[in-house]
């Protein structure tokens, strides 16, 4: 965490969600530089330098479908890294493949509904700042157990799990405490992901998205 | 007149008695009266034949303009003719016309079955159906012609056309009522739209009102999934983030805590009152409790100004009291917006086939049919074969009529 405030937009069509987002980003130490209704305003704030982390909304005017993940994804491959959280009334698998494919990293898609636990809120707006990846328990609950890639069905069910909580954004050690081993084994359990992944030798970091992306692509 | 033909008796009365005969005799007049159709059926038929060389040299266009109608006017009086003696109604069904030039119309006709079969009738009735109208009366008028001629010259000739006689009164007892029932049911094939036709144009109205009340039904349900989401669901979400800041600012800032609290119950109530709007929307609950007369009278309740409701139909299956309920709804809210009325009244019955209701009000009338309220609720009531009309002048007073073809239904709402 840096010393400066983090910069925030917010990009919500329904004024009592917007206000709700903005007084809670407010309240714990985020500067909101603008709160936007819709999609277009976003496009023109998203280009802007001056903004850490981008919150907003898959469905706002005109068309009311899903113009804020167009609007995410088009800002992210003007600006590739640029922080972006949504959040959505309904969490679609489709949609949280499109977002991590849309750069690596810095991205998050959660439930609206998470946003009433503000502490793990702001925590999770927090790590997308910092470059992290936050998928909603929902998606990821969605996901389990539907997994056509043969490449998941090598993993144990604790390798599962871990992968889990990594599809939801989590460190090391917040999943070494959710499953209650120790930094050390979830790392074992991760390296054994990646193995039975095939995925390339990398950063630790990228390894973990192109994981959950693979993950991604064989449940939906 | 021709209203006045009463059907033809069974065939099988073969009593020789005043009624058997009177009837025999009021068919052979009958039969006659067509029979002397023929002179002008002929030339019509002729006309209509000679209209084709014509059309090359122009005349034919003008020609047409008088054979096409005059044909028309004698098949309808034969159709109507032929559908009093066997009391079935002969739908019939041209194509429209009106304010076209006298080539697009000559166009129109060409292509229309129903000019194609008044020209087949004219040459059927000229010919066939000539004789077996015709063949009664000869039938009958021959003995009293034999009778007649033997008197005035008796001898060989005539004596052995007396003989006759008798075997003509026979065959005109039994051949006279099949003849004329052969005649009808023959007009009645050539001039009736057919099977194939009534059907394929029954298809075609299923068809249409099947696309409309499927795209009646997404529209409906794109409706209720926007209410929710943009209402209760937006709303509980609120609730839920007001409730979490105040949590996290209980103890640093207990007033805008409070302040918070206060925001989420009021959001609780309208999430609620979103609900019920939304659920009122789908099926209102005094739908369900009252049946249509109850959630009809309902609605008249609501309104403000006096509404008279007589409706008086028995339970309904539940989708067309759904359809009539918002088809009513929806007429009453159209009062409300544009009619500045000072009263209103609905009136509801059922005849046995078909529910009916109308909504009426004395405001300023000129409402439009193609408005998007009206236009949905005939398409709303056309998924049940139903119909809406609309009577508006300027001025008013403006009535819509509703009526869905439904038996009631015997179970009715629980």
């Amino acid at each position: 965490m840096s010393d400066q405030p983090l910069r925030a937009v917010v990009a919500e069509d329904q004024a009592l969600l917007r206000v709700g987002l903005t007084r809670i980003l407010e309240a714990c130490g985020f500067t909101v530089v603008a709160a936007v209704a819709d999609a277009a305003e976003l496009a023109g704030l998203l280009g802007s330098p001056d903004v850490d982390v981008a919150v907003l909304d898959v469905r706002m005017p005109p068309t009311f479908t899903n113009e804020g993940l167009r609007a995410a994804i088009a800002a992210r491959t003007a600006r590739p890294g640029l922080p972006v959280l949504v959040l959505s009334q309904y969490v679609e698998p489709l949609y949280a493949r499109e977002l991590l494919a849309s750069g690596q990293g810095a991205v998050g898609y959660l439930l609206k509904d998470r946003v009433a636990d503000v502490d793990n809120f702001i925590a999770s707006v927090r790590q997308v700042a910092d470059g992290g990846t936050v998928l909603d328990p929902e998606v990821v609950a969605t996901l389990v157990g539907g997994g056509r890639d043969e490449r998941l069905a090598r993993l144990t069910p604790r390798e599962v799990e871990a992968l889990t909580l990594m599809a939801e954004g989590r460190s090391n050690a917040a999943i070494a405490a959710r499953m209650f081993v120790t930094e050390k084994a979830v790392g074992k359990h991760i390296n054994s992901i990646f193995t039975k992944l095939d995925l390339p030798q990398a950063s630790d970091d990228n390894r973990r998205v192109l994981a959950v992306l693979a993950w991604l692509d064989g449940n939906t | 007149m021709i209203n006045e033909i009463r059907p033809l008796g069974p065939a099988t009365i073969t009593r020789v008695d005043r009624p058997g005969i009177m009837e025999r005799l009021r068919v052979t007049g009958l039969g006659l009266g067509l029979a002397l159709a023929m002179p002008v059926t002929l030339l019509l038929g002729i006309l209509s034949l000679l209209v084709w060389p014509l059309l090359l040299v122009v005349v034919g266009f003008g020609l047409a303009q008088a054979v096409v109608p005059a044909s028309h006017v004698s098949a309808r009086l034969h159709r109507a003719v032929a559908s009093r003696l066997l009391a079935a109604e002969i739908p019939a069904e041209c194509a429209d016309t009106t304010g076209l030039n006298p080539f697009s119309r000559s166009l129109v006709w060409l292509r229309d079955p129903a000019r194609w079969r008044d020209f087949a009738h004219l040459w059927f009735a000229s010919t066939g159906g000539l004789v077996m109208s015709a063949l009664p009366a000869m039938l009958i008028a021959g003995p009293v012609v034999h009778v007649i001629g033997f008197l005035i010259s008796p001898g060989s000739f005539w004596m052995v056309l007396l003989f006759l006689s008798g075997p003509m009164l026979l065959a005109w007892w039994f051949v006279t009522l099949p003849l004329a029932r052969a005649r009808a049911t023959a007009d009645r094939a050539i001039l009736g739209v057919s099977r194939i036709e009534q059907l394929e144009q029954r298809v075609a109205e299923v068809a249409e009102s099947r696309t409309e009340a499927l795209d009646h039904s997404a529209a409906e349900v794109r409706r209720i999934e926007r209410d929710l989401h943009d209402g209760a669901q937006a709303r509980i979400a609120t609730v839920g983030m007001n409730v979490g800041l105040a949590e996290k600012l209980m103890a640093t800032d207990p007033e805008a805590a409070a302040e918070l609290l206060r925001e989420a119950r009021e959001a609780t109530v309208s999430a609620l009152e979103d609900l019920r709007t939304v659920v009122r929307g789908i099926h209102p609950p005094v739908l369900a409790d009252r049946g249509l007369v109850g959630a009809v009278e309902a609605l008249a309740v609501a309104l403000p100004l006096p509404v008279t409701v007589s409706v008086e139909i028995d339970p309904l299956p539940a989708p067309v009291e759904s359809a009539l309920y918002f088809a009513v709804a929806e007429c009453l809210a159209n009062t409300m917006k544009h009619s500045e009325a000072r009263r209103a009244w609905i009136s509801g019955s059922h005849d046995g086939t078909r529910a009916r209701i109308v909504v009426g009000d004395d405001g300023v009338g000129g409402a439009n049919p193609n408005g998007l309220g009206l236009t949905g609720v005939a398409k709303r009531l056309g998924a049940f074969d139903g119909t809406m009309e609309l009577s508006s002048p300027p001025g008013g007073p403006t009535e819509v009529t509703m009526e869905v073809p439904c038996p009631t239904s015997p179970s009715g709402p629980s």
